[in-house]
């Protein structure tokens, strides 16, 4: 054993025998505080396997002496929150929701909490950005145009009670019927004239004959001029907001077999307190309207009477 | 060699650096009084800026996430300007350690300086080297223990000291110092006092050269900036070797060899006050300058013999140099046995070839009698410290250095960023007009809350409105970021509702003091989501 060791000359120093391009690596002990901390590690490592949880088992894991869990701790902190929110769910709960931009911590309080709710129950059918679906007739909640109307109070109903939802007594039902009975050239004139009602590129003779057939059929629901009733939940048609298309075919085919979207009722599921704030949040989006009934309220223009600036709450955050 | 395995764990050897006095210890001690002076007393500078901000000079506020430097503001969105002090600091190691070697090791690492402190107090209460070894050495008598618990206690408090130092940076120093004393201060600037206390106390008092030599990095990452052209402490074995104790021949050459200039009385190989000479052993041999008394090994603060070569532990604190030079004055010697030299200027003799080195004694006073050109001559300190190396470092750190001033002073008081939502990309409105939305960020670095005007410029007709009420401008309160969302509402027949994008530019402006500031985005219109289906398809 003795012959194959080598000293290296220069240092003095046992080499390992290893060689690399002709270098040797010199076997110079480790530090002995090396050691101790290594030993160090290790105790400190069984303490805290024996007072944190961590070896894995079947049904879970050691649970620790200490008790200790994220879990436990996630739990506590949303209590603290809870709790120290109570006093503005409860005020939300009761507040008049008109008068509700008055009261910036509340309001600001409901957006957020909105903006949550919304992400976590509504986001699956008006999208992620509220933006809705057209090819599957979820409403946008962006911009100005609204079934049952945008104000607060009626944004809060509709999402309180849905829209034709059977198991709520207090929904909004409306229903388009299916015109099938009708030749296909009325089908087509109507189609015509309601095309035009918006500007839309149409046959002007067919449209005229549809003008009649609409007056008879159509106006019941929609208005003479196609401009819809909210308080029946009738689109408006003159616009330039189309919920199922505004093609000609896309019309046809709402003509021959309408197509009605459901909304459930959250009243139940959300709480009073969520459906409030999530009613405050869809209405700071852009297309929240005043209450109708507020004289004060400035013109109809999209989003400059709505749109609580959420800004407060972000200038409290500067990184961002 | 023992023919028993070597043990796999070796124990520190304890090192007792003796005191030393001479220009680098007193360099030393100068560096270590600023760098130690300007650490404690940087948070208690006061800087006026007002009545919404801070007055503290220097402070990292984590909370509002603003590092305030004087009158310089870094908000986290110029984080660049930290980034750019990173790549400086990066070169400026590069640069000092390719001219001169460790010297951020020797002179300015907070181990070497609290270390440096530490020692002073050992000495101060233990004694020098060797009362310190016999107290090594010595039973634990009540003496013992009475010095080791003062010199525990003093390094305490220097190593509470620091870490009490520390956490000023953090937050309003005279306000801290008085939660600290009362106790209510945040657990965390306890935490951090307590940790930094402990490493500075076992760091400083008991690991001092091991963490130098095995936990850091420098080291290793210095050693490979240096070239042979490097100035670093070394010995001059060519002069000092052979080594021994002996006396000095006297030779008639004293007044040539003094007239013989700088370099010789910088290297100088016999050079003397009154006589030069070569040294002699008893046996008559001829010796070099190193009369081998261990004052270089004694001094080093990492315990080891710079005689032998360069080593990695070596911190080029100089105090073998200090110590070597003191020595030799005292026999009669030049100065610079052990110097500041660099590994390739050295006079092309072999190694320890006495008679080559002699020879070349002799050359040099042969110039100053008029006959011949030195052999050798060893080149100008500058000559090290200014080569293309470090002149290309130098150049590269001084373009960034005023890059980040020119950024500072052009960076403007209000600032904006604008990030188009694209969630939808755009919203129809019943009018058939197509209407964006944009989160604008608006920042304002002032001390007081300001009124932001925002204005638009575009082709056509496009309209902007701010979400939140019918005006066009924001307040954005003091020191703050405001979060905007903006719209901007295209007529339906406009090209830019029925194109696929078009530019904008958003402009603000400060009311008070008239600054703008401006961001480009684009618009959506209604052909962006055909478009991009087509893209997709
Ligand atoms: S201090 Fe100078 S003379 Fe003394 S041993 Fe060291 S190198 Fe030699
Ligand atoms: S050998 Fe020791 S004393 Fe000399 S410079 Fe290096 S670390 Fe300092």
């Amino acid at each position: 054993m003795t012959d194959t060791r080598k000293i290296d000359p220069a240092t003095n120093t046992e080499t390992t025998g290893h060689s690399w391009d002709g270098i040797e690596e010199l076997n110079t002990p480790l530090p002995r505080w090396w050691l101790w901390t290594f030993y160090a590690t290790i105790v400190w490592g069984v303490i805290y396997t024996i007072l944190y949880p961590a070896w894995p088992l079947v049904p879970g894991a050691t649970a620790g002496l200490l008790g200790y869990s994220t879990r436990a701790e996630v739990a506590a902190e949303i209590e603290r929150v809870a709790l120290s929110n109570a006093d503005l769910e409860r005020r939300l709960t009761s507040v008049d929701l008109t008068a509700l931009q008055d009261d910036e911590p509340l309001h600001r309080f409901a957006v957020q909490a909105g903006r949550s709710v919304f992400a976590a129950n509504c986001s699956q059918c008006h999208g992620a950005g509220a933006g809705g679906v057209v090819a599957s007739g979820y409403p946008n909640l962006l911009d100005d145009d609204w079934l049952w109307g945008g104000s607060i109070d009626d944004i809060a109903y509709t999402v309180r009670h849905g829209i034709r939802n059977e198991e709520d007594p207090d929904t909004r039902f409306s229903e388009m019927p299916p015109f099938d009975w009708m030749d296909r050239s009325e089908q087509d004139a109507i189609a015509h004239f309601v095309r035009s009602l918006s500007d839309l590129a149409h046959d002007p003779v067919a449209a005229d004959t549809g003008a009649g057939l609409f007056a008879d059929n159509c106006s019941s629901c929609h208005g003479e001029a196609g401009q819809g009733d909210r308080t029946l939940g009738a689109p408006n048609l003159a616009d330039a907001i189309w919920l199922r298309g505004s093609s000609h075919e896309a019309i046809l085919r709402q003509l021959g077999t309408p197509r009605m979207g459901v909304m459930p009722a959250w009243q139940a599921r959300l709480g009073e307190a969520d459906v409030r704030a999530v009613a405050a949040y869809v209405h700071g989006l852009g297309g929240g309207e005043a209450t109708a009934a507020d004289p004060s309220a400035p013109a109809p223009a999209p989003a400059s009477t709505a749109a609580p600036a959420p800004a407060p709450a972000a200038a409290d955050d500067p990184a961002r | 060699m023992s023919q028993n395995p070597p043990a796999l764990f070796a124990a520190r050897e304890p090192i007792f650096p003796r005191r030393v006095s001479g220009t680098f210890r007193r360099l030393k001690w100068l560096i270590l009084f600023v760098t130690l002076g300007i650490y404690y007393v940087t948070p208690w500078l006061r800087w006026d800026r007002g009545p919404n901000l801070p007055d503290q000079a220097v402070l990292v506020d984590l909370a509002n996430r603003r590092f305030h430097f004087f009158w310089i503001e870094i908000w986290p969105h110029e984080f660049y300007f930290v980034a750019g002090l990173l790549i400086m600091a990066g070169l400026g190691l590069f640069l000092f350690t390719s001219a001169l070697g460790r010297v951020w090791c020797g002179y300015a690492c907070p181990q070497t300086v609290w270390s440096d402190l530490f020692m002073t107090v050992e000495r101060w209460i233990e004694g020098d080297r060797n009362a310190r070894i016999r107290l090594h050495k010595a039973p634990w008598d009540v003496r013992k223990w009475r010095l080791r618990l003062s010199k525990w206690a003093l390094w305490l408090a220097i190593a509470v000291a620091t870490g009490g130092a520390w956490v000023f940076y953090f937050a309003d120093a005279p306000t801290l110092a008085r939660d600290l004393i009362t106790l209510d201060a945040a657990p965390v600037a306890y935490v951090t006092i307590g940790v930094l206390t402990a490493t500075t106390f076992v760091f400083g008092g008991f690991m001092r050269e091991q963490v130098c030599i095995y936990m850091c990095p420098w080291p290793r990452i210095q050693g490979a900036m240096m070239d042979p052209g490097t100035l670093t402490v070394g010995y001059r074995d060519w002069r000092g070797e052979p080594r021994g104790k002996g006396g000095v021949k006297r030779q008639q050459a004293a007044a040539e060899a003094i007239g013989r200039g700088d370099a010789v009385a910088r290297y100088g190989v016999a050079v003397d006050k009154n006589a030069a000479g070569t040294r002699q052993a008893r046996t008559g041999e001829a010796l070099g300058d190193c009369i081998d008394c261990h004052a270089c090994v004694a001094v080093c603060p990492m315990g080891i013999d710079i005689r032998e070569g360069q080593q990695m532990e070596c911190i080029t604190c100089a105090l073998c140099i200090d110590a070597c030079d003191d020595v030799m004055a005292r026999i009669g010697r030049p100065r610079g046995l052990i110097d500041y030299l660099a590994l390739d200027d050295r006079p092309p003799t072999v190694p320890g070839d006495r008679a080559a080195v002699a020879g070349l004694a002799e050359a040099p006073a042969g110039h100053v009698a008029g006959a011949t050109q030195p052999a050798w001559q060893p080149k100008p300190l500058w000559q090290h410290v200014f080569r293309p190396r470090t002149l290309v470092y130098t150049c590269a750190w001084a373009a960034i250095g005023v890059l980040l001033v020119v950024a500072l002073f052009v960076r403007p008081e209000i600032d904006m960023t604008i990030a188009p939502v694209r969630n939808p990309t755009f919203v129809t409105l019943s009018d058939g007009s197509i209407r964006n939305a944009y989160d604008v960020r608006l920042r304002n670095k002032h001390g007081e809350a300001r009124q932001f005007q925002l204005s638009l410029v575009a082709d056509g007709d496009l309209r902007l409105m701010l979400e939140g009420g019918p005006g066009r401008s924001v307040e954005v309160p003091a020191d703050a970021t405001r979060l905007q969302r903006v719209y901007v509402i295209a007529p339906p027949q406009d090209p830019a509702a029925t194109g696929q994008r078009s530019d904008l530019r958003f402009w603000v402006e400060d009311t008070v003091s008239g600054e703008r500031a401006y961001g480009d985005t684009i618009f959506n219109g209604k052909d962006s989501a055909d478009a991009r289906h087509a893209n997709a398809g």
